[in-house]
Parts: structure tokens; sequence; C-alpha cells
């Protein structure tokens, strides 16, 4: 008989922060410079370089502290983690491990039953490791320091988690929290956001943690699922057939839907922690945690709340729009612009939300500026062109942020709204589908429809609906 | 007077006169050096034509008023393990053999701004580590008063340069005693500041929470007006502080009232009888010119050599590890592999003394060790500060020996490494505790070798520490060796 | 011999830890050497530090920060002038395992 397994997850979650420079130099963290090109002594690990702390990475970290319901310390210090790679130019990074910035925090996700909370252990400040090029034609590795000293946090949860919906309803409010506050993008799959997931089995029931392995930087969701899911089913048949789970590093292949254990560097791991002589302590004051307290600004509650209240948003609505901050921008700036917020909300709800799956973004993926959107909605409002035709001008604007105004004229998608005209054609019509016309005249409501689409089609989707209708409707009462 | 034979202040208020120039002077130290260096081997690295180059644009800049420093124009030589740009900087080591800087320090940037000509770099124990500048990579420096003998170390190469006349003044660097250790053997005078107070940008590490950049030169007001111009509170330095500078106004001859203390428990069974005289007999100097000088006990005094090894080279193993073979320096020819490149490059490159030092320092941060040592050391280190703020609360100077012997023979002290750490035991608890100290030539031995003393004052309390010096000097003005006369012996 | 054996096992491990590969001459000596620092090194225990706060700074100095504007260009050709190896505008190395 085979026994009920529990999984016990828990996440190290990296964040990138979006400070200008540096944490601990003055060189740029601006994407995409040609190698080694944002560096100097002290990123690169020159002879006779010293770090200086840069104070806005410090307010971040803090920030996001604050936003999880962490303790911060009054006292914190950096520590020296020393291990010898390439892409760590001192080969030691300047971390945090004795007193880190924030700890015993936690973070609310809603799952089947109900809110769950799931624990946050502490979160630190450190600095990233530069970038290692494989060269696949002289087999040799290629060292890029643009990213070494780019500022990090990393949020270490309790083992609070039991299911990958979990780990990703986790991930998700964490994302939403550190886009709020402004302190990072949190893209996955650019790397300014990297989820390391320990996970371990034990028998339901039991209090014991099993042995944990550890999967590092796997970059999306969907490969996070998979990876918890292969993880959880390999270490509970090893259970099963009398076999132990040996604690280890593995690397997940979302190609191969498999994971295997990392070779080891030939390393202990024994990082020899102690307090960097270079860098003083931070002592932080009741008064600076009041005045970030202060400046935070609105997080997803609040403007859930007031998008009910100012825009009159039923709730659901709400809370799609403010699930994420950037849509909740383009949403408020649209609606600023054109004056409808319920007519913006619907389009990015409806159209915008199904043209991102479509596509396969999340709602960062929508590029197009909310002056657009809005120009066509009030297109719409001034009855320049129907809804039809709107739709089709919306995915222009969702593609290639088109002008809609320009696009209209170009494609000649204005409505025709000339009633004469429009009866003409209505009257053609009904000549040439002298079957419909009585279909519709002995009860067959459908008939209309069919009769409407021709007119439609007749019109070149030019005609507003609503007039095509009732004019249909008067002329087939006539007889 | 020779130019080479004046002190860097009279060499200095001559240039500004007009009376010597700036070119005229950097030759004189460098024929000098041509002389005397084949012997001395003080010198690392000199670049005679960029020393022309600079002498002439300096000259000018003078002539202009735009160098205005009462050094302006006075040639100085920088110990290897301070990064000048353009000059190669090897810490004596094979692993930075040919490395060149592309910046400063901000203590050699301070100079060049104040119109310093620099001669050259000088030689040193590896990386700083060691006491007799015997474990640098391209041969010992040997002491000008007898060419048998250590100059001492780590800064043997800028003592003696100093010593023997090859320039002005130098900088050095004092992590357990390398500035005050080899200038009390070479005869001259040096000076490590309060923590802090020199900026540590640009001096290639070895203790961090211990090193500082210091002046040595011929007289205590020499040290003071170089101190004036290389300290800084430099935004680029997180542990620079901020305090008063304006050293050279403290100097003064009146000692009056100056209460001195000196540690009965430093003058043990290991102290030389002639230091120790030399030493008791300079205080007697200042206690005859109005201080008041008392005995005490300092307390903890055999502790601080085991702290401060434990936790120099524990920071010591971790600033190492950027030598690599990757970034920069030397790189092993064959290798298969990261690993191996590791290992050859940093095993090949590194001498023996570093290599035992980053190997006792990985020990004590160990896992499993971390507590015992490193953890113990720190406590031991707090135990060892307070015992000054106890001293200090009732002197205003300690004065002590800067090391139990005079220079040791060339050869001696490598074999025991173990008694060569123990001839810091005067040194290493000023830098545990961040205090400033002043070694000053007092006295010779019976074999004629140079006996130094230190003046130990509180954090900041430089002001007191040169008034000493500069009192006790007027009574013991600076002698140089003479070269010839261990040839008429 | 004090209480401080060192055996080859700990000097391999240090050997990893500090990446120095030492000849069977040369490990034998680091051994004695050691083993008489850690002899030394224990003296310390004669002390009773307990209550004693480990004292890792020397002054009270706290909150040293640098304002988040960037003041440094390109550092390549200053960076990448005493690199032994460059290929690409980068520093080459032997090929590394994958992380």
């Amino acid at each position: 008989m085979s026994k009920e397994y529990e999984t016990v997850i828990g996440l190290e979650v990296h964040v990138e922060l979006a400070s200008r420079t540096k944490i601990f130099c003055g060189c740029s963290t601006a994407f995409g410079a040609a190698p080694n090109t944002h560096v100097c002594p002290v990123c690169t690990g020159m002879p006779g370089s010293l770090p200086v702390l840069n104070k806005k990475v410090l307010e971040y970290a803090m920030a996001v502290g604050i936003a999880t319901n962490c303790r911060i310390n009054r006292y914190s210090r950096f520590d020296r983690k020393n291990y010898f790679y390439p892409d760590n130019p001192q080969n030691y990074q300047i971390s945090q491990l004795y007193l880190p910035i924030c700890h015993d925090g936690f973070v609310e996700i809603d799952t089947a039953s109900g809110k769950k909370r799931i624990g946050i252990h502490e979160i630190h400040m450190e600095e990233d490791a530069g970038k290692l090029i494989h060269d696949e034609w002289e087999d040799c590795t290629l060292v890029d320091y643009n990213r070494s000293g780019v500022p990090l946090i990393e949020i270490v949860s309790e083992p609070d988690m039991r299911t990958s919906d979990e780990v990703i309803a986790y991930l998700e409010k964490l994302r939403m929290i550190i886009q709020y506050l402004g302190a990072s993008d949190c893209k996955l799959q650019e790397g300014s956001m990297r989820a390391d997931v320990n996970l371990s089995v034990r028998e339901a029931g039991t209090e014991k943690m099993g042995t944990r392995t550890e999967m590092k930087n796997i970059n999306s969701f969907k490969a996070i699922m998979h990876a918890i899911e292969g993880e959880r089913k390999r270490q509970t048949e090893r259970l099963e057939d009398g076999l132990t789970v040996t604690q280890e590093t593995r690397r997940w292949d979302d190609n191969k839907e498999s994971s295997k254990a990392m070779r080891s560097k030939e390393d202990a791991q024994d990082y020899r922690y102690f307090p960097d002589p270079d860098l003083p302590p931070v002592l932080i004051s009741d008064e600076w945690i009041a005045k970030l307290k202060d400046a935070q600004p609105e997080m997803q509650e609040e403007k859930m709340e007031r998008y009910q209240k100012e825009f009159l948003l039923p709730a659901s609505d709400a809370a799609i729009l403010t699930s994420n901050k950037h849509l909740a921008d383009i949403f408020e700036e649209t609606a600023a612009f054109c004056g409808e917020p319920r007519e913006a909300a619907n389009w990015l709800i409806t159209e915008g939300m199904r043209l991102c799956r479509e596509t396969e973004v999340d709602a960062d993926g929508m590029r197009f500026s909310p002056a657009n959107l809005s120009k066509l909605i009030k297109l719409i409002a001034g009855g320049t062109i129907n809804r039809t035709t709107a739709k089709s001008v919306f995915e222009e604007i969702f593609r290639r942020d088109a002008d809609p105004e320009k696009y209209v004229a170009e494609h000649d998608l204005k409505t025709v709204n000339d009633e004469d005209g429009l009866k003409k054609v209505i009257t053609e019509i009904l000549n040439e589908n002298p079957q419909s016309v009585s279909d519709y005249r002995s009860g067959k409501q459908k008939a209309m429809g069919f009769l409407v689409g021709q007119t439609m089609r007749a019109m070149g989707k030019k005609a507003d609906p609503q007039s095509v209708n009732r004019i249909l409707k008067e002329e087939l009462e006539k007889a | 007077m020779e130019i080479c034979d004046l002190t860097a202040a009279e060499l200095g208020r001559k240039i500004k006169s007009g009376e010597i120039g700036v070119r005229e002077a950097a030759e004189a130290f460098l024929d000098r050096t041509d002389k005397t260096d084949k012997t001395v081997h003080a010198y690392l690295t000199i670049d005679r034509k960029s020393v022309e180059k600079r002498a002439d644009e300096v000259q000018e800049k003078i002539r202009s008023g735009e160098y205005d420093s009462p050094l302006a124009g006075v040639p100085a030589a920088v110990k290897d393990n301070i990064c000048t740009r353009g000059l190669k900087t090897t810490c004596a080591s094979r692993i930075l053999e040919n490395f060149v800087p592309t910046y400063s320090a901000e203590a050699v940037s301070r100079l060049e701004n104040a119109g310093t000509v620099i001669l050259g770099k000088t030689n040193m124990d590896e990386f700083a580590m060691g006491s007799t500048t015997e474990t640098s990579a391209f041969g010992p420096t040997r002491n000008p008063w007898d060419t048998d003998h250590v100059p001492g170390g780590s800064s043997g190469g800028s003592c003696a340069a100093v010593s023997s006349g090859e320039c002005a003044y130098a900088l050095g660097s004092d992590t357990g005693g390398s500035i005050r250790e080899p200038s009390s053997y070479c005869g001259v005078t040096g000076i490590k500041p309060t923590y802090g107070t020199v900026s540590r940008y640009g001096l290639i590490a070895y203790g961090s929470s211990l090193d500082q950049i210091g002046p040595i030169a011929k007289t205590v007001e020499d040290c003071a007006a170089v101190l004036d111009i290389i300290s800084s509170h430099d935004p680029k330095d997180s542990t620079s502080t901020e305090r008063s500078y304006g050293f050279s106004k403290s100097l003064s001859d009146d000692v009056r009232g100056l209460k001195i203390g000196i540690p009965g428990d430093y003058f043990t069974e290991g102290l030389d009888p002639e230091v120790a005289k030399a030493v008791t007999d300079a205080v007697d100097v200042l206690k005859q010119k109005g201080a008041d000088v008392e005995k005490f006990d300092l307390g903890y005094v055999k502790y601080a050599i085991p702290a401060y090894y434990t936790i120099a080279d524990a920071e010591a193993s971790s600033n190492l590890e950027r030598f690599d073979g990757i970034k920069y320096g030397y790189r092993t020819k064959d290798c298969e592999g990261l690993h191996q490149l590791y290992k050859k490059s940093r095993s090949e490159g590194f001498g023996e003394e570093v290599k035992r030092r980053i190997m006792l320092g990985s020990f004590v941060l160990s896992s499993g060790y971390y507590d015992a040592y490193y953890l113990k050391a720190l406590k031991v280190k707090a135990l060892i500060r307070k015992a000054w703020d106890r001293a200090f609360e009732k002197y205003d100077v300690v004065a002590a020996p800067a090391a139990p012997s005079t220079a040791p023979k060339i050869g001696e002290s490598l074999s025991d490494p173990m008694k060569m750490y123990l001839s810091d035991i005067y040194t290493v608890s000023v830098n545990l505790a961040g205090l400033p100290g002043l070694a000053v030539p007092c006295g010779q031995d019976s074999k004629g070798l140079p006996v130094g003393i230190q003046f130990i004052g509180n954090c900041f309390g430089e002001d007191k520490i040169l008034r000493a010096g500069y009192a006790f000097q007027k009574e013991y003005p600076y002698r140089a060796p003479h070269l010839t006369e261990k040839e008429a012996r | 011999m004090g209480k401080n054996a060192i055996d080859d096992e700990t000097i391999d491990y240090v050997g990893i830890l500090a990446k120095l590969e030492l000849s069977p001459a040369e490990k034998e000596k680091a051994k004695k050497d050691m083993e008489q620092m850690l002899d030394y090194i224990d003296e310390m225990n004669e002390l009773d530090t307990s209550g004693v706060e480990p004292m890792v700074h020397i002054f009270q100095t706290n909150n040293v920060f640098r304002e988040d504007v960037v003041t440094n260009g390109d550092g390549h050709d200053d960076m990448l002038k005493n690199a032994p190896e460059v290929k690409d505008g980068a520093y080459k190395v032997p090929r590394t395992f994958a992380e």
C-alpha cells in the first residue's frame, strides 16, 4: 500500500533592483551595454578598490520588507561569502548572513481553500555576479562584468508552500508587490527575478522534514510548475523504493522535463562568512522607517478600493486591472485621457487580456500607449466606427501601437450613417433573399440574423449594427 | 649640505625660494640612488624619464603659483603596495609582477596635487606580510646602517630609501607595525595615523581593519607635513573618518605637563636591554623637559599577537582571493581547466609566507573554527581596546619600544616564523585598537644599529604624539648612516 | 606537538578553500607551521571573554552611503588593460561548468 506524501517547498527569490547604479560603485546598471563597459575597479575586483553602499538600494530593500510585513533590523551589516568562480571578480560576494536587513514577514496568497500566509524568513541585500558566456568555437568561457555589482535582494521564504499552485501564487504576489513599489520590474524571462526552489517530501502527517534538493534559476512560471511536479514525483518514487534522497542541487531541463544533479564544483561549500571590514554597519532609525512607510506608493488593495469608489467599477474588474501594476497604469492613463473609465476597463479586460493570451505575454507585454486606446474609445463614442470595426482596430493598437485615427482614415473604416443609402442596400438584400424574408415573417427569428449579416457584408462592415437592425425590422414589418 | 641630506621641509623651502630647482633636486636623489641602491636595494621600480618630465612640469606649476604646498617639488618614494597610475605596482610579488594600475591611490593623488615628484616604488615584504622585507619576491633590502642586516618590514624599502638619502620622504603602510618597526631599525621617523585618517583607496589590502598608509621621513616635522597632505575624508573609502587635520600645527617644543605612561608589562625578558635603556633614557629626556612620566600595566600584552594574526590573516585570506590569473597578474602557463588555473596561478605566484598566512586565515574562518578562533580574536580585540581606553584616561601619550631588538642579520629570521611574529609585540595592539603610533630614533646599540622609541596616542590623538616626538627630536636630531663607515670597520 | 594536530586531510581541505596546491614537502612544512600557529592562537582561550561583544569595527561610524548617480563612464579599456587573456572584449577563462 503506498503512503500519502506531502510536498514541502521553500523559495529563495533573487530580485534585481531598479536603481540607476550598482550597489557598491557608480557604474550604470542599464541593460544591453557592450561587454565590460559598465565597469570600474570596484566591480571588477581590482587591487586596492573599496565598496561604498548605494543608499537607494537600502531604501528599496527596506520598502520591500515593509510591504511584506517584515521586521526591519535596526542594526544591519554586510558579510563576505568566499568562493572562487570567474563571475565573481573578488572571489567573494558581499552579502548579508548574520544581520540581514529584514526578517520574519509574510505575504498572503489566495488558495482553493481560502487565504494562506506564506512566511518570509528574511530579506537581505547582496551583489550580483558577472555573466559567463560559453564560447563554442574555442571551448572556453568569456566573462562580462557589466552585471557584477548590480544590486539584488534575496527573499527567503519559510518552507510553507505545499503545491505548485501555491508557489506560483506566492511568486505572483511578490512580483506584484515589488512592481507596485517600483523596486524592480521582476521579469523572470529577463532574469530580473530568479527563483530557486527547495523541495522535500515527507509522509503526510509527520513533522520531520525530508532531505531537500535545490533547483536553481528556472526562468518561467510554467517551467517552475513542471520542475516542482517532476521533483516531487522523483523524490516520492525514491522513498517508495526504499531509497534516500541526496541533498544536492539539481538542474531542471524544461525541454526534457527532467532534472539531473549538477556536477559538483571542486569546491567545499564552506563560504567562510565573516563581517566585511570595508563596510560600516547600517543603523536604521524609527524616523527613517516611518518616512519610508509614508512614501509607500498606493498598493494593490488600496488601488482596488479606489477603482470601485472612484470609477464605479465592479470588484472583479478592479481586481483584474490591479493585478498587474503596468495594466493598472495603462488603465488609469487611458481613463484620464478619454474620461470613460468603464470603457477603458472593458477594452483592457476583454480584448486586451485575450490578445495577451494569444501572443503568450502577460500584462507587462502590453506595449501600446494609453493615448491611442483613448482615441479609439472616443471614436466609438462619437459614432465614427462601430464596435466590430473597433475590435480589429484595437488589435492594431495592441500589436503595433497604431494611431487609430490614422488607421481608420487610411483603411476607410468609418461607419456609414446615411439612412437612405442604408435603406437602399437593405431593400436590395430583401429582394435577393425572399426565402429568408418569408422565414422571418413566419416566425423564424434566426432569419433576421442572416439578413443582418448579409447587410453588414454588403456594407463592408461599415454599417452601425443598431441602425441596420432597426431599419431591417422596419422594412420587414412593412409587408 | 648635500641636497639628499636636507629634510623634506628644508628642501621644500629652498625649492619655493628658487634656491634649488625641482629637476636639480630630483636628479640629486636619482644620482644618489644610482650609487647606493645596488647595495641597499630599496627600490623596485624607477622610471627616470617620467621623473624628469614630471620635475619640469612641477617646476612650471610652482612658478605659476598653481603648486604652493610647503613640500611642492620635493621628491618622494612610494611603497609598492600603493597603486600609482601608469607605474608598475607589484606588492613585491610575482603574482603582480607586471601589473600597471590605471588608477592611483587617493594618498598618491593628493601628493601629486600638492606637487610631489614621485621617484619610484619601494621594496617591501610580499603583500606586506613580514617584518624584515626578506619575503619580497625580488630580493631583500639591506639596512643602510649595516648592509648585513635587515631594514625591518614590511616597509623596509621606504625606510631604507629615506635613511640612505635616496628620497626626501616616502610613503609606507602599517598593518601590525610595518612603518614603525622598520623606521626604528633604520633610524628614521615614521607614523601610522589613527585608522581612517588616510584613505585606503588604492592601498592593496592586507588586513582591511588594520591597514593605514603613513609617511616616513627624517624628522617629525616632515612626517607631519606629509600627513597634512595625504589625510582626507574620502568618499571612496567607507572606513575613512571625518576628523580634524592640521598636524603641522600641533608641533611644539613644550611638553610641560604632558602625561606619559610607560607600560611596565612591555619591559620583560624578551626585550633587548640596550633597547630598553635607549627607550627609558629617551623618556627621561622628556621628563627633564617637564613631562609627567609614570609606569603602568597595560594588560593583555601577550594576547595581542594571536588576536592580530588571527584577524589579519583571516582578512588577508579573503582580500587575496582576487588574485586568480583572470583579470590581471600572473597566470600559469599550463593548466587543464578552471580549478587548475586557480591553484597553479596562485601557488606559483605567491611566496611561502603569503601562502602560509592565507592558509591559516582560511582555516580560522572555516566552518567549525569560526567561533573558536575568529570570533574569539574579535573579543580579545575588544578587551585590548578597553585596556588602551583605560590607559588614555590617565595619560596623553604612551611611550614604548618599537621593537624588542635592533635589526637582525639578513637570513636569521625566516627560519622561525613564530619568532618573527613575536617581534611585533609592541606594535600590533596599536593597529588592533586603531590608535596612532609614531616611531622616532632615540639611540644606537653597541653594534651601532639604531633604536627607535614609539609614542602611542589615543584615537585622533596625533597632536600629542607629534608634540612628544618633536620635542624629543629637538634633543636628539636626525642622524644619517654612513655607508662608508662599514667599509672602514 | 601541541593540541592542534593538523592532518593531511585538513591541509588538503584548506588548500581547496584557498585554491593553493602544495608539494608533499610543502605540505609537511605547512602542517607543522599551522600546528605551531594554532597552539599559539589557543593561548587566547586563557582569557575569559564571556559577555564580550566581538569588535568588528573600531569606530561607531554607521550609514556611509553614496547617492544613486552614475559617476563612472566606459571602463572597458582601463579594466582590461592588465588582463592576461582577452577575447571579444571579455576576460577569457577555461570552460566553466554549467551553472
